[in-house]
């Protein structure tokens, strides 16, 4: 059994760290946090089946139009919801305009695809038992993706450019940094990091609609624990999160998994409003 | 949907007329409630009661949403809990089956603490935090209602209580549920137009201001969740008779979102316009069939537009008051001698001191071991380069920032360090450098708050319109009104604050000050961007106040106000003294012309 929760619970953690990383993603460069990032996440579940099941595909071509597609909904996310909010951040006007993009996207999805759960194709094959695929490979896409970006970040110029945005925005654009370009660039890649949590869960989690509100609170979880836009709280924060969640649903059932995940994220938050790794807040007055 | 929103302030002032044009469109809709059943079938009053169920849960949502600024979104999950916990009690599932009015007035308890146990987040967070929270109950409560099979039948469900005779038909349903609809509007009606209300409006729009007129956050916010709470639940229990049959799946997220967007196309702070939002948005659907599978996506562009083109909403689209152009080229004439009337005359008050303050920000030492003697009746002026630690000084007296040394005293009680909602009660009361006021409410509303703590009623009496709560609102639309005559902005009391130009938002900032009667003001940069006769009206103005007996500490950097109406000046360099003395000391100090005044 130990080996089930470990196996089931680095999976599921992966997934929402990924999440919690797609939210940090839109937040660096922009200071919004997003309701899309759960329906990113969704949609690269959805998208792979459609191409790869249902047009029949091969896999990587189903994977690289899947993130292509994720990509183009990041930056319509950037241009619909977030672009016309920004100069009145203070109001938090992008909760709401966010929300509206995720409702029509889930809207979308449900009736265009389905409301049922629908199958994943089996990517690999490789792995049985608790090392299969379903299992690892969530973990595998995590840790890729971290290193990709680590890599961005600190070793090619436009992740330093990201980086900048997200330290400092006014001094970046004192720079002569092409700040909006940016913005819509991390949208894009906040697209595809979506995409890939969607895609390497696909076989744990189904391509199925309502998956989007569902990683939105369990991808928000770590981000609220390790603070926001912080991604190694965020990867810390959603694998503890995925161990916690499936040790619960094994030991103690399915309902009591979710409120314990709850009460956690309202005790910690109450307790750390900025998180476990979180930054303290500007000056008020 | 009745109404009588009580507003009692205008009730003086307005006249009846003021009265009957904001209470007609409530009327105008009851009529048209009344006669719906004489000119429909049995699928209207279906719609109807939906409409007013729905209302029953979104005026008390509204008080959190419209008017606390808090985005609850999984408010659906109040209305389940409410469903189930009615339904399980008269089924009588884990007890002995009760009487449908216990049952329901138990679902409303069970909702108020559940209320509170979603919305408690809301204190220490803001915005994305506490919607997630709310959108995560919303999910659990799903859940639960799904696997706690031996109460809640599981996916299969349980039976709706029924209402006795003459309520078990389709119109005798809807005609009590109308009522229910028209007291809660009633009752979110009060609250919105009592102090309280306003109160929650300044903690959404001027969180700062209003911790300095003492309002504390926690309180006010644990009342309305315990409201908004126990009329989601109660709603519950009526949608649970409506659908005469629940399962888990009645209660989709879909109306959450209705409920939310309802309350945001009507537009913040309202009440008539969330109402026609709700209205709206549940016989949009209705009337054109095809669009049923859509109408989620339909409110989502609906809010998407809302929030992008009409952030107002229909309550700003019918607010026709404020279309009316102001008077251009107005001058602000201050009436000092009204400060007779709204000021008491203070004799022999207390010192306020600063002893050895400390305040060091990262290495920064903003404030370096400060002493400061105000002392009642007289100006005491604080000048100093920028970044010498004026507004800095300021803030700590007003408890913002809490001093890492030091002492600061009001007579003999020590001032405790770092709670700006006690200083208000203490008689400390001040202006910001740049206004927080409150946009959307009126210049009369934004003094208004000023007073806040100073009324009796509790939130069960505002709510109920009992007579003490009428008192309160008399006696603060009384004082608003005087204490706008002495600033010279009584004109304009009816306006929406953020209509006005920046000098006057000064004044209202003094006037909301005063409300509290203060034994200290303390004034940051008031003369910031007036105009050099407004700059002598004010010194004339903060003259007669010092008069009354109140001590006044004034940061300024129009060294000729401060010249020429100081008793004491301190100037202040690197958060240290550099100089303290009278006026004309301070002008021939060598190192603060040298450091400060230039000459």
């Amino acid at each position: 059994m130990l080996a089930s929760i470990l196996a089931s619970g680095l999976a599921a953690g992966a997934i929402y760290a990924l999440v919690g990383v797609t939210y940090n993603t839109m937040f660096s460069t922009s200071r919004v946090m997003s309701f899309t990032a759960g329906q990113l996440a969704m949609l690269g579940g959805v998208f792979g089946s459609m191409f790869t099941l249902k047009m029949g595909m091969p896999i990587l071509v189903g994977f690289l139009l899947t993130l292509i597609a994720c990509a183009v909904i990041g930056v319509i996310t950037e241009f619909v919801a977030v672009r016309p909010v920004l100069k009145s951040l203070d109001q938090h006007l992008y909760v709401l305009s966010t929300l509206a993009l995720a409702l029509m996207i889930q809207q979308v999805a449900a009736i265009k695809w389905g409301t049922e759960p629908q199958p994943f194709p089996r990517l690999i094959g490789w792995g049985s038992g608790a090392f299969d695929e379903k299992f690892w490979l969530p973990v595998a896409a995590c840790a890729l993706t971290i290193i990709g970006l680590e890599y961005l970040y600190r070793r090619t110029l436009v992740g330093r450019a990201f980086v900048a945005i997200a330290e400092d925005n006014f001094a970046a654009r004192a720079l002569g940094l092409p700040e909006r370009n940016l913005r819509v660039a991390s949208y894009a890649l906040a697209g595809v990091i979506g995409g890939i949590a969607g895609f390497s869960g696909g076989e744990l989690l189904l391509a199925f609609f309502a998956n989007g509100a569902l990683l939105n609170f369990y991808g928000f979880v770590p981000v609220a624990l390790g603070g926001l836009g912080n991604n190694r709280g965020a990867i810390i924060g959603g694998l503890a999160l995925g161990l916690f969640q499936q040790a619960a649903n094994f030991l103690v059932g399915g309902i009591f998994s979710s409120v314990a995940v709850f009460t956690l994220f309202i005790v910690v938050l109450l307790a750390a409003p900025q998180g476990l790794f979180g930054a303290a807040t500007a000056r008020r007055v | 949907m009745t109404a009588i929103p009580a507003e009692p302030a205008r009730r003086d002032g307005g006249g009846i007329r003021a009265m009957a044009s904001t209470l007609a469109p409530f009327l105008g809709l009851l009529a048209i409630a009344m006669i719906l059943p004489f000119v429909s079938n049995d699928y209207w009053a279906l719609i109807g009661t939906r409409a007013a169920i729905y209302w029953v849960l979104v005026s008390g949502l509204n008080l959190v949403v419209g008017f606390a600024g808090h985005l609850a979104i999984g408010y659906v999950s109040l209305l389940t809990l409410g469903a189930y916990t009615t339904s399980v009690l008269v089924a009588g599932n884990v007890m002995p089956p009760v009487p449908l009015v216990i049952a329901l007035v138990a679902a409303g308890c069970v909702g108020a603490l559940f209320g509170v146990v979603v919305g408690l987040p809301a204190l220490r967070l803001r915005t994305f935090y506490f919607a997630m929270s709310t959108l995560g109950f919303a999910t659990i409560v799903t859940q639960i209602a799904l696997a706690w099979q031996s109460v809640t039948g599981g996916g299969i469900g349980i039976a709706g209580p029924e209402f006795p005779p003459p309520f078990d038909t389709a119109w005798g349903f809807y005609y009590i549920c109308l009522v229910f609809a028209g007291i809660t509007t009633w009752m979110s009606a009060n609250v919105g137009h009592s102090r309280f209300g306003r109160a929650l409006i300044a903690i959404r729009d001027a969180e700062v201001a209003a911790e300095a007129t003492g309002i504390s956050k926690p309180r006010m916010l644990i009342a309305i969740f315990l409201f908004a709470g126990a009329l989601a639940a109660f709603a519950g229990g009526l949608f649970a008779t409506l659908q005469t049959y629940i399962t888990p799946d009645a209660f989709t997220f879909d109306l959450s979102v209705l409920f939310f967007i309802a309350i945001l196309i009507g537009g913040r702070g309202s009440i008539l316009g969330p109402m026609l939002g709700t209205i709206i948005l549940t016989i949009l659907p209705e009337i054109a069939a095809p669009l049923a599978a859509w109408s989620t996506f339909l409110y989502a562009v609906l809010l998407l537009v809302i929030v992008l083109a009409m952030p107002g909403g229909i309550a700003a689209l019918l607010d026709f008051k404020n279309r009316r152009p102001l008077a251009s080229h107005r001058a602000i004439v201050p009436r000092p001698a009204g400060l007779a009337e709204a000021l008491p005359q203070r004799d022999g008050g207390k010192t306020l001191s600063l002893r050895g303050v400390v305040l060091t920000f990262g290495n920064v030492r903003a404030i370096d071991g400060l002493d400061l003697d105000v002392q009642p009746g007289r100006i005491h002026g604080l000048i100093g380069p920028n970044g010498s630690g004026k507004t800095t000084t300021l803030n700590v007296i007003s408890g913002y920032y809490a001093a890492k040394a030091g002492t600061l005293s009001l007579g003999a009680d020590a001032l405790p360090p770092g709670q700006p909602t006690l200083r208000a009660r203490r008689g400390i009361a001040r202006t910001f450098q740049t206004p927080r006021l409150i946009g959307e409410a009126s210049v009369l509303e934004n003094v208004m708050i000023g007073g806040t703590i100073e009324g009796q009623a509790t939130f069960a009496e505002a709510m109920l319109s009992l007579p003490r709560h009428h008192r309160d609102e008399r006696m603060l639309a009384a004082k608003g009104r005087a204490l706008l005559g002495v600033v010279g902005l009584e004109s304009l009391a009816e306006v929406r604050a953020d209509r006005l130009q920046h000098s006057e938002l000064r004044f209202i900032e003094i006037a909301r000050a005063l409300m509290l009667r203060p034994e200290y003001l303390l004034l940051d940069e008031p003369a910031a961007g007036l105009s050099a006769d407004e700059i002598e009206r004010l010194g004339a103005l903060i003259q007669a106040i010092a008069a009354r007996g109140t001590g006044v500490l004034l940061v300024e950097h129009h060294a000729d106000l401060i010249f020429a109406i100081c008793d004491q000046v301190t100037v202040l360099n690197l958060g240290k003294t550099l100089a303290a003395g009278t006026p004309a000391e301070i002008r021939i100090h060598k190192e603060v012309v040298s450091a400060y005044l230039g000459g």
